[in-house]
């Protein structure tokens, strides 16, 4: 973790969920003295379960309907964020603020063709040479343009194309871990004087058979409950995937006070790792990861947990927030109404943390299990225990 | 900071203590420069799948490694566990692990098609599509083939391998992916994270539907599938497209105090890095060129380059038609007429366009040329290009004296990252001593 030289404000937020858009969108939803019913897709995808994506009016963030067609939906939710934590820091339109920027996304695959992909499985079920079949039909069935949706630093493209972020680029993938990272990389250059400004998230597309399949392909995804995380363990855990794009506005303090910017909390460190997944070795690294916050029992009082709901993992996080912090500390875990968003989870978590800080209340109860806050929150730590490798951890603090 | 540890800008001095690469030229450094410097081409006629009937039909391709299966993960994995560990043994790190993170430029992998006809093999009864595919994993968990298409899976497999510390980071910068993860490595070791650096590319991404998709987008050459090692012909003007290739490389970069303090042999310096995004298209670059020519020259001054004085340029030199022209006249913009007079090579003329590696790759090439004092050709320079006025060391090698290269990548999505790498330290440092 990079020695905290310049204070790192959080000064813009643009979240996209199964809920609806916008920050304080958010905060009437999940601000108020209960939890929202979750909303879920339960039919489509059955045996699993997502939290879908909203309605969306598209051209509210990317006005060109050529932008909108060269994406997918993965891209179309990120760059709709990204556009929307723009206009949050007021800075959306600032040319000379946009061109100076820096842009670390969080990224995964775009979306197959689904439609292509099963017409051709069909036909090689019969034929002996399925070398040969796909290269009679990839030429002919691939859409060039697709290629350009799936292309994973193509997220990052488009919100340079679209909202003329251009001060630099780059692209980490990988699951809940690149969520993790972005912050980290971002956060360690702000406070460093490696950069001023900015624009850091990831979004997810849960309502892809593409995607499910590679979870599934682990058993990683829950079957027919969509209960909320701490609940689902007693039915063996698993994932119910959500559709979600964050995009948070970081920014040294001085340079965002001096173009009269209003910080939503402060980031006080970010730190992570990765190793063996077995309990002792666990808790010991996640321990060690916590130790490198400026933070202690006494100073954390609320948590946003990434937890997956993959059970393993899961338990070990909780034993571990309960042991380190106490088991009276509220703690909620974001998958149970938003879903698991991969890349997105962690800078969902972040934003979050960041809305409660600015209203000073934290969130209700995402299920009967989860303690209830007993203080206005004045430093949250927010986790991200990847459902198979990496673990980071956040603090963000008031102002 | 500052003394004999500082560079110019009062930074640490970074340098490299170890290098490994493989590409289609075949495996280890040595083998590769014996190969470049004798301006051999690795491109062939591809065997991995059926080509008949395809516009193109050549690759760099890489297949005398044993790997666990024929996929762009598995061949990934294997060329970065090869080049890292070429270049761990020449650092001087053993398997007891490295006092640093790891930058992985990684392909973005997923389920290929194989995957998805052994899964429907295991439901042949079902109606064909996704669901049957699902099925299937329902019934027997896969996880193996869950963990080949995590998207960060090959860097967790690295940094699990060799102990790197913290979390590895998987990134994307499309065809500059190379150099971002050299650049990224500087950037953690100049904010003080960390003394050391591991930065590793790989791509081995020939698949039927990877080729095709770039064959798609008109971005490869259709030219000389009869003659594939005269494919490649970077700044000609008969150049017609990239050639798609696999390859890895890895650096380790550490400070000089830090390498001098173990008594690691230094292999040479990285003194700056310039990167610029261009928000013009996803695909092409602004007609202005001013994103490269602000990558240019951000990097030289990063580097603290006077008089933009460079001894070589070890060019992105794609062999597409736009790139080659669009690299020259960011070029001219920088360095005006002089830049007819630098010597400027591609070697991607030999081992084809290694896309995610390509960077890394070039870079490992960049000091090779320094310590030998050979400047590898530009190999399948026929006909020159008019309109491209560059000295392209053309189809043989050259002896000469290098201290300073600039080395440039450009990717889809607007990346542009150009990386200055030096000889020895007393020139990265010559100026501010006395500060």
């Amino acid at each position: 973790m990079t020695k905290q030289n310049r204070e790192v404000w959080i000064t813009g937020i643009g979240l996209v969920s199964c809920f609806g858009e916008g920050a304080t969108h958010h905060w009437e939803i999940l601000g108020g003295d209960s939890a929202p019913a979750p909303i879920q897709e339960k039919e489509l995808f059955a045996p699993y379960i997502v939290h879908p994506l909203p309605e969306m009016d598209w051209s509210r963030q990317i006005p060109r309907r050529g932008d909108q067609r060269q994406m997918e939906n993965w891209q179309r939710l990120g760059t709709y964020a990204a556009g929307l934590a723009l206009d949050d820091a007021g800075i959306k339109e600032n040319e000379e603020l946009v061109s100076s920027m820096d842009l670390v996304v969080a990224a995964g695959g775009g979306e197959r063709d689904i439609d292509s992909d099963r017409q051709i499985m069909a036909e090689a079920k019969h034929h002996d040479d399925r070398d040969r079949l796909l290269i009679d039909r990839l030429p002919n069935d691939l859409r060039p343009t697709l290629f350009l949706a799936q292309l994973s630093n193509l997220l990052a493209g488009n919100i340079s194309i679209v909202h003329k972020v251009t001060g630099s680029s780059r692209t980490y993938m990988g699951e809940e871990n690149a969520g993790v990272t972005v912050i980290e990389n971002a956060v360690a250059r702000i406070a460093a004087g490696q950069s001023t400004h900015a624009l850091v998230g990831g979004a997810y597309n849960a309502e892809r058979l593409d995607l499910l399949l590679i979870q599934e392909l682990g058993h990683y995804l829950s079957r027919n409950c969509g209960d909320p995380v701490i609940k689902r363990l007693e039915n063996g855990g698993g994932m119910v995937p959500g559709t979600s794009g964050a995009f948070l506005v970081l920014e040294n303090a001085e340079f965002a006070k001096a173009r009269g910017a209003k910080p939503y909390a402060k980031v006080t460190g970010v730190a992570s790792d990765l190793g063996a997944r077995d309990a002792q070795s666990t808790q010991t690294r996640v321990k060690a990861i916590f130790e490198k916050l400026p933070a202690s029992r006494n100073t954390v009082d609320s948590i946003i947990s990434g937890a997956s709901g993959v059970k393993d993992i899961t338990e070990q996080e909780f034993s571990f927030l309960d042991k380190q912090l106490g088991s009276n500390m509220p703690v909620r875990a974001t998958n149970s109404i938003f879903g698991n968003s991969m890349e997105g989870t962690f800078p969902v978590g972040m934003a979050l943390a960041a809305l409660a800080l600015k209203n000073g209340k934290f969130y209700p109860p995402f299920e009967d299990a989860e303690k209830p806050a007993r203080h206005d929150p004045k430093t949250i730590l927010v986790t991200s225990f990847g459902h198979r490798h990496g673990e980071g951890l956040a603090l963000v603090e008031k102002i | 900071m500052s003394g004999k540890y500082a560079d110019r800008k009062g930074r640490p001095i970074i340098v490299v203590t170890g290098m490994g690469t493989l590409t289609s030229l075949g495996q280890g450094k040595k083998d590769n420069w014996d190969a470049i410097v004798a301006g051999k081409s690795g491109v062939k006629k591809i065997s991995r799948f059926p080509t008949d009937g395809l516009n193109t039909q050549i690759a760099g391709t890489v297949d005398f490694m044993d790997t666990e299966e024929v996929s762009a993960p598995a061949i990934s994995y294997a060329m970065a566990d090869a080049t890292a560990e070429e270049a761990l043994a020449e650092a001087g790190f053993g398997r007891d692990g490295f006092p640093g993170p790891l930058y992985f430029a990684a392909p973005p992998v997923e389920l290929e098609w194989q995957h998805r006809f052994s899964l429907m093999d295991e439901n042949l009864d079902a109606e064909s599509g996704y669901s049957q595919l699902l099925e299937a994993a329902r019934r027997k968990r896969h996880m193996h083939m869950h963990l080949l298409v995590q998207i960060g899976g090959i860097a967790y497999r690295i940094a699990e391998k060799y102990k790197t510390r913290g979390l590895p980071i998987s990134l994307s910068t499309a065809c500059a992916s190379g150099a971002t993860s050299i650049q990224q490595g500087m950037e953690a070791i100049r904010r003080g994270d960390t003394e050391a650096a591991l930065c590793v590319a790989s791509d081995g991404s020939v698949t039927s539907e990877g080729l095709i998709r770039f064959s798609l987008l008109s971005a490869l050459t259709t030219q000389s599938n009869d003659d594939p090692g005269k494919a490649s012909r970077p700044f000609s003007k008969d150049r017609s497209g990239f050639v798609m290739s696999e390859g890895s490389a890895a650096l380790v970069l550490e400070t000089l105090e830090h390498a001098k303090n173990r008594g690691a042999k230094i292999l040479g310096i990285i003194r700056g890095v310039g990167e610029k995004a261009d928000k013009f298209h996803r695909t092409r670059s602004s007609p202005d060129g001013i994103p490269v020519i602000t990558a240019i020259k951000r990097a030289l001054d990063d580097a603290g380059i006077e008089d933009n004085h460079v001894d070589y340029i070890n060019a992105h030199g794609t062999s597409t038609p736009e790139n080659d022209r669009m690299e020259y006249s960011s070029l001219h913009a920088v360095f005006g007429d002089k830049v007819s007079t630098i010597p400027i090579s591609s070697n991607k003329s030999m081992i084809g366009h290694t896309l995610t590696a390509a960077g890394a790759v070039e870079a490992v090439f960049s000091f090779m040329t320094m310590q030998n004092g050979i400047i590898p050709p530009t190999i399948n320079y026929e006909t020159p290009d008019p309109d491209i006025l560059l000295d392209v060391v053309p189809n043989v090698k050259r002896d000469a004296e290098v201290n300073t290269i600039l080395s440039n990548s450009f990717g889809f999505g607007g990346q542009n990252a150009c990386l200055v790498f030096g000889a020895d330290v007393v020139q990265a440092t010559s100026a501010s001593n006395t500060k």
